[in-house]
């Protein structure tokens, strides 16, 4: 399958999560936004590092392999990042009762 | 131990390497000043008084010892070198002395007369608070340090440290007294007077240094026979800039006499020691240069001539002691440079060593005088001392006759010296320096008829305090009296007996080189003796007239018409207000007023404001929206990719 594939299909889906993040005002909408443009680029990393592998495995057996351990680097990460982030939702959410983005406009202050 | 340091031979080698401890003479003055300056609060007057004047006497007999040596015939100058002071590529100024003749016998003058002056100044100076007096003590130690290290340098730019050393600690002792706004006034004039001259030196620093290459004295002279005219014409001029500031020599010799606002031992020392004779010293070390520029001999000789001339006529209607012994000073400065003008150096330096003795006596003896008068220094308020204060009386009079030129005082041979050498020159630097010398023996005699002689003008309570000073100001006048009169004899000219000028054989290697080429061009002999009798004449002429006149009726009543020109300095100061300081500050109120308001104020306050309205605006952008803000940071990146994709190929 030719790379442009992968690469068209990861690059909507990174629009899909900027729209997502700049137009909805449900902040778990936007975590979930935000995971899908964290997707994207695993997904890329992932397609560039296989071909990289088909491309010159014969002669380095481990060529193209640091890109798929990096995307579980990602993912940790980002689950990571999710537990914080919706920690602070839950908190948000018992202060205000909300998770409306545009109510909280607190970081003017 | 101890015995075994001072035993004849080690004593011997001692004496021998004495010239490679000469850096021990400006080091001690420089640790007295240390001493007095930091623990002024702690120390006691009498303590701050043997410390400021022992260190000075240990030079003094290093300086001695020095001499001795220098003395000796084959001595070749030693250059002592303490550590490099600026390299700077092919450029190197080592912080080096160098002793030969001239910088030996000037440590000697320095160093002696200054220390009179320090002991003097413990009695004169005992009535100021301790700390003010230790404070005193430290700067006038300063002054020496700055002075020695000056006559020392063996190089110009070591020259130049001593010499703005000198011009501050001029500063610091003229306000000595510095709650009194005119002598702050005073001290300023004659600091900024004095960089005014800095400022030739320093360029002819400058010009040396891009010319030869180097700043060292054996350096420059060496080079000087292979430069155009032009260029040292231009370097000497220079310096002769320098000279005119710090030795008062018309146009900029107008703080001198404004100097007169410091203590009275500080005069002394500035007058006789230390700071106006620079000029002289520095003249007299390049004399190789001078006698190479003609042009500037010229200036030289007239500047001198019409400064001693000049500055005499202001002296016969002044009324304050020590106004009238300032400008006799200016008087007797510009016949130095008469002297180096027509490349008579031996006699300038001479007249440098009898003027350090008389006028240090004669300051003192005002000093003691105005100690008795209870602060009073206007002559016409005094009369009749005679009786009153006896030692300081003859010791006066000793000094009035020496700077008078009346055989066989010192001021007579040294005066005399100069102008022979004016005659063989030019005949009419002779008849004006006569004429100068008639008004130097006019003006004193003047001074010391109104002052010692006739009856007693001042009030009854003056009168009842008046007594003679102690001893330890009456010791100094009588050891400075001594010398004042004896002084001359070393310098005894060629006429009375061969080979009797010792001085001018001491010197003799200073000024060789300017002698050779001198010689080359003389015009042959001049009527010595003639010459000698009509200056001496004409100076007892003088002194007589001052006596017989003011001894019995003393000028009381204001000055009319041209003496009122002649009290009133012939408006110099007025005139240089007018034409100077009116105008400068004419200037700093336009551009105060205009300038500053209009224009700086206009930068600084549209950049302040500029500033304000643009946060203004800036700031509406933080509105606290997260999607606002996320959304600028996906323009910012959508433009990075942008520059990237079109711009940076």
């Amino acid at each position: 399958m030719p790379i442009n594939y992968y690469i068209f299909l990861s690059v909507a889906l990174f629009c899909i999560g900027v729209t997502g993040v700049l137009t909805r005002r449900n902040a778990i909408i936007i975590f979930m936004c935000i995971e899908l443009m964290l997707n994207a680029v695993n997904l890329l990393l992932v397609a560039f590092s296989k071909m990289h592998h088909q491309a010159v495995g014969a002669a380095v057996p481990t060529a193209g392999i640091d890109g798929q351990i990096f995307v579980f680097f990602i993912m940790v990460v980002a689950a990571a990042e999710v537990s914080v982030g919706l920690a602070i939702i839950v908190m948000l959410y018992r202060n205000t009762h909300s998770v409306d983005v545009n109510f909280l406009n607190r970081l003017k202050h | 131990m101890l015995r075994s340091a001072f035993s004849v031979p080690r004593l011997a080698i001692l004496m021998s390497n004495i010239v490679q401890l000469v850096w021990l003479v400006p080091v001690l003055p420089l640790i007295g000043f240390l001493i007095n300056g930091l623990f002024r609060k702690s120390l006691s007057k009498s303590l701050t008084g043997i410390i400021g004047s022992g260190v000075i006497l240990i030079s003094f007999i290093i300086s001695l010892l020095i001499f001795f040596q220098v003395k000796q015939e084959g001595f070749q100058p030693a250059l002592v070198r303490l550590f490099d002071f600026i390299t700077v590529g092919k450029l190197s100024i080592p912080f080096e002395f160098q002793v030969d003749q001239l910088s030996s016998l000037f440590l000697l003058i320095i160093t002696g007369v200054g220390f009179l002056i320090h002991v003097y100044s413990t009695s004169y100076m005992h009535e100021e608070e301790r700390q003010h007096f230790a404070r005193y003590f430290a700067y006038l130690n300063l002054f020496v340090f700055s002075m020695l290290l000056l006559v020392l340098g063996s190089n110009y730019v070591i020259l130049f440290i001593g010499w703005e050393g000198v011009g501050l600690c001029s500063y610091l002792l003229i306000g000595f007294w510095f709650k009194n706004i005119e002598y702050g006034n005073a001290a300023k004039k004659a600091f900024i007077m004095n960089r005014i001259g800095d400022l030739g030196f320093l360029i002819a620093i400058f010009w040396m240094i891009s010319k030869f290459g180097s700043v060292g004295f054996a350096e420059v002279f060496s080079k000087t026979s292979t430069t155009s005219v032009a260029v040292l014409t231009g370097i000497t001029l220079l310096l002769f800039v320098g000279a005119t500031g710090k030795s008062a020599q018309i146009p900029l010799y107008t703080w001198l006499p404004d100097a007169m606002a410091g203590p009275t031992p500080v005069s002394a020392l500035i007058h006789a020691a230390t700071m106006v004779t620079a000029g002289i010293y520095m003249i007299a070390r390049s004399n190789i240069m001078y006698t190479l520029a003609p042009v500037t001999q010229t200036v030289v000789a007239v500047t001198g001539v019409a400064t001693a001339i000049f500055a005499a006529t202001i002296a016969l209607k002044q009324n304050d002691i020590k106004k009238v012994l300032a400008y006799s000073t200016v008087s007797q400065l510009g016949y130095m440079f008469l002297g180096l003008g027509v490349g008579a150096y031996t006699g300038a330096v001479f007249h440098v060593m009898t003027h350090a003795f008389f006028k240090a006596l004669l300051f003192l003896g005002a000093g003691s005088v105005i100690h008795a008068m209870g602060g009073e220094q206007d002559i016409r308020k005094m009369g009749g001392l005679k009786k009153y204060l006896p030692v300081t009386q003859i010791t006066f009079l000793l000094g009035c006759i020496a700077i008078a030129g009346i055989p066989p005082f010192s001021g007579f041979f040294s005066k005399d010296e100069i102008l022979a050498g004016a005659y063989e020159k030019n005949p009419v630097y002779y008849v004006l320096g006569v004429a100068g010398a008639l008004l130097t023996a006019y003006y004193m005699f003047r001074l010391y008829a109104t002052t010692f002689l006739g009856k007693f003008r001042g009030t009854h309570d003056q009168e009842h305090h008046l007594h003679e000073s102690p001893s330890a100001i009456t010791i100094p006048l009588i050891v400075l009296a001594i010398l004042s009169v004896i002084g001359g004899f070393v310098g005894i000219p060629e006429v009375f007996a061969k080979n009797a000028h010792a001085l001018e054989h001491f010197l003799s290697p200073i000024f060789a080189q300017s002698k050779e080429i001198q010689e080359q061009h003389a015009t042959g002999s001049s009527p010595e003796l003639t010459l000698m009798v009509i200056s001496v004449i004409v100076a007892l002429a003088g002194a007589i007239y001052g006596w017989t006149r003011f001894s019995k009726k003393p000028e009381l009543e204001d000055a009319t018409g041209f003496r009122k020109v002649l009290a009133n300095k012939w408006y110099v100061d007025e005139l240089y207000d007018t034409i100077i300081v009116k105008p400068i500050n004419a200037l700093g109120k336009f551009l105060n007023n205009v300038f500053e308001k209009s224009i700086i104020d206009w930068i600084v306050n549209g950049i302040g404001r500029a500033v304000q309205y643009s946060s203004r605006q800036v700031r509406l952008i933080q509105s606290g929206q997260v999607g606002g803000y996320v959304l600028l940071m996906v323009i910012g990146i959508v433009i990075l990719f942008l520059v990237e994709i079109f711009i940076k190929q």
